[in-house]
């Protein structure tokens, strides 16, 4: 092995590699629809906004109150009614899942909503097995309720009702649409994918056909050799990551603020350690089945549950949140949210960048040397 | 045919078994990731930070502090002294939300003057800023009952109040649905990558041809590669009904047996998908990527990263046919909701029609490729 750098050497094998990546068919699979498929399943399957559930209301009182305050649910655009004269036949739609939650607005309601210094009450039953569909509708029909209620008194003036009232305002996402940070947020496990993923196979195939054990023995220095493995990757990741924030401005109308300077910056310094990490992994694996694993394992999932993509960090354990610490998608998708949402934010975008080249350069440095250990 | 069928099985386990990389990769993970993801997975919203541009400084708005750092949701209170300050902390995500109170906050209240409070949260986090809102106005709703208790203004006011139940899971607490919801994510990973990668690698190496002309019918081939997934994926499911009661105190209530019977339909499911898979990678590096590319959409798909409900309704048509879907509706009801047999039956047979409708496909793709 020699130890110099031949310019012309590293450009053939630049080549080589870049021509091998784009004759597979499968590759342009990956870096173009697979992307289009998540991102798409990303903008319409998932949706955090509040749900339209599927309720029950049993009246059980046939009185005039009773029925309007069931006509109120029904108007309800966050509920899909079911009406039915008991709870018994509800409760069991509920025990089979087709509708998670139900009203019951008991016999007696109309009677004692008149009478004097008695109070008339339903009774708000959730499905506990989908615990945030049922605190949206706990909340959403307690509302119907307490609005429904307004509408009847007369004499309660606002300001003694409400001696305080808030003034919500959502910045840089006032429609309150899920989508505006999940499809940012779904740009960066697609970054994952192909820097990661593809990256341990193709390279752990190579390890178990013993190609790579070939190009070792020829004068290619070690870092030549992995720097031309992964910059068709590179340039791949950066191409996926186009197509994606296009498709992401165009097709599903989220805004971007920033500049594309920020965003290539950005999936830059994040292609980075994701490359690294594909490179540790088939270097240490050597096995298609088994890289594949590891990968989907320490950087797939972590990437979707671990990074603050769709669960708050803040929320988990605190072991929990200290592993996240060493998942780099974490770093990258606060100010990939930001370069659409808000803009540019240098100050915070510097800051994770280096965070996430330290991590590359770690995973650089174990990958050559895991490597190098193979051969000796 | 017993005979032979018996020797491709204990062929097929060997083969999946004796690597010990694999075999770790097949046992380990799976619990780990049950660990992690099963704290990690949560909606809820707790110890977040709050900015407070306080001023005010009167008696009712240090009130209304003191009252937002004692919910038990909030973190820090982070004090903020100017407009600019308020841009800095919500851009930097130091804060997810900034309380902003003015100077004629406490004199209105004493005034009996409606008093407005300014609260403005970060979008980026949309989710969130939502629930933090929530408990914003219920924090000031009671504040504001405090101030001025229930007023006995209208006499013949009509008044009702609700009452809340939670049925299945009394506290709402997450990781009672998260739990059962990684049972049918995890073995679905394992479970649909074992069964395309393993006949993917064979085919590569040039095994699977051979397999192809020996005595072995096609249909006996197919049974002993579904054996190992099938196994092994039964293992972890039972290792997690052990684990989740005991260790997370989620109960499991509904019939363990209906449980086994939509288990073994889910896995064949998924087994059959695997096939199929494999049967038109003509790689493993392509039948990683085809498996990967139906992952995706069937966690997704199946209303445990968000309800179904929730989704377009042509995609709702689309969640039919994902075997998750079914499975997280048996799952979730046998641990929290007691589902009734019939029930669970009711959800299984989509299943049964789907491995159904799968295997076939893939045994004559498989022998249309001998031919």
């Amino acid at each position: 092995m020699s130890a110099g750098f031949n310019r012309r050497r590293f450009y053939a094998m630049l080549v080589k590699e870049s021509l091998q990546i784009m004759r597979d068919p499968s590759t342009f699979l990956i870096a173009f629809v697979l992307p289009m498929i998540m991102l798409f399943f990303f903008g319409y399957a998932v949706s955090l906004d509040p749900p339209r559930i599927r309720i029950g209301v049993a009246l059980e009182d046939p009185g005039p109150a009773a029925l309007s305050l069931s006509t109120a649910f029904e108007r309800s655009p966050y509920f899909q009614v079911n009406g039915a004269r008991s709870v018994e036949t509800l409760e069991h739609e509920m025990a089979a899942g087709r509708i998670h939650g139900i009203v019951v607005i008991p016999q007696d309601f109309s009677r004692r909503l008149h009478a004097r210094g008695d109070v008339a009450g339903i009774q708000i039953i959730t499905d506990g097995s989908l615990p945030n569909t049922a605190s949206f509708f706990a909340a959403y029909a307690e509302g119907v309720r307490a609005n429904w209620q307004a509408g009847q008194a007369i004499r309660i003036s606002r300001a003694a009702a409400h001696p305080i009232e808030v003034a919500h305002r959502f910045w840089f996402n006032p429609e309150l649409a899920s989508r505006f940070f999940l499809i940012p947020g779904s740009i960066a496990i697609v970054m994952t994918m192909i820097g990661t993923l593809l990256t341990a196979l193709v390279i752990a195939r190579e390890w178990e056909r013993g190609t790579m054990e070939a190009i070792m023995a020829t004068p290619v220095g070690m870092s030549e050799l992995l720097a031309t493995k992964v910059i068709p990757y590179f340039l791949l990741g950066l191409g996926s990551m186009a197509v994606c924030t296009l498709l992401a401005i165009f097709l599903f109308g989220v805004p971007f603020r920033g500049s594309a300077l920020g965003i290539l910056a950005l999936s830059s310094a994040f292609l980075v350690p994701a490359l690294g990490q594909g490179l540790l992994i088939s270097a240490v694996t050597k096995n298609q089945f088994v890289a594949s694993q590891v990968a989907i394992l320490s950087a797939f999932l972590p990437g979707i549950i671990l990074s603050g993509f769709l669960f708050e960090i803040a929320s988990m354990p605190t072991a929990i949140r200290a592993l996240t610490y060493i998942v780099p998608a974490r770093y990258l998708i606060p100010p990939l949210q930001s370069v659409f949402l808000v803009g540019d934010l240098w100050v915070m975008f510097s800051k994770d960048m280096a965070i996430l080249l330290g991590f590359g350069a770690l995973f650089f440095v174990l990958a050559i040397r895991a490597t190098r250990r193979r051969i000796a | 045919m017993w005979g032979r069928l018996r020797a491709m099985v204990v062929k097929e386990l060997w083969a999946i078994l004796r690597d010990p990389r694999a075999r770790i990769i097949l046992f380990l993970p799976p619990i780990v990731q049950l660990f992690i993801f099963g704290f990690a997975g949560t909606l809820e919203v707790k110890n977040f930070d709050v900015g407070v541009y306080n001023r005010d400084g009167g008696a009712w708005s240090r009130e209304l502090v003191e009252r937002l750092s004692g919910s038990p949701n909030v973190r820090r209170i982070v004090p903020i002294g100017s407009a600019d300050e308020v841009r800095a902390a919500i851009d930097g995500r130091l804060v997810i939300a900034v309380v902003m109170l003015d100077q004629q906050f406490s004199a209105n209240i004493s005034a009996h003057r409606p008093a407005v409070i300014q609260a403005v949260y970060d979008g980026r986090r949309s989710n969130s800023a939502q629930i933090v809102s929530a408990y914003l106005d219920r924090i000031v709703a009671n504040l504001g009952a405090a101030i001025r208790p229930t007023p006995v203004v209208g006499l013949r006011a009509a008044r009702s109040q609700s009452v809340v139940t939670n049925w299945f899971n009394p506290n709402l607490d997450y990781l009672w649905f998260t739990m059962p919801g990684l049972v049918v994510v995890i073995s679905m990973v394992s479970g649909l990558a074992v069964t395309a990668q393993t006949v993917a690698r064979e085919r590569e190496l040039g095994t699977f041809d051979q397999l192809m002309v020996s005595p072995l019918r096609v249909s006996e081939t197919l049974i002993g590669k579904m054996v190992p997934p099938l196994l092994v994926g039964t293992f972890n499911v039972t290792l997690y009904l052990l684990l989740i009661p005991t260790v997370f105190g989620v109960p499991l209530t509904g019939s363990l047996f209906a449980f086994y019977v939509a288990l073994a339909c889910y896995m064949c499911a998924l087994i059959g998908v695997g096939m199929l898979v494999s049967a038109l990678a003509h790689t493993q590096q392509q039948a990683f990527l085809g498996a990967f590319l139906i992952i995706v959409p069937v966690i997704l798909l199946s209303g445990f990263a968000s309800p179904v409900d929730n989704m377009p309704g042509w995609l709702q048509v689309l969640a039919q046919a994902n075997p998750a879907k079914h499975f997280l509706i048996v799952s979730e009801g046998v641990f929290l909701q007691a589902m009734p047999v019939r029930e669970v039956l009711a959800n299984t047979w989509p299943l049964a029609v789907i491995a159904l409708v799968t295997l076939t496909a893939a045994s004559l793709l498989f022998r249309s490729r001998i031919e």
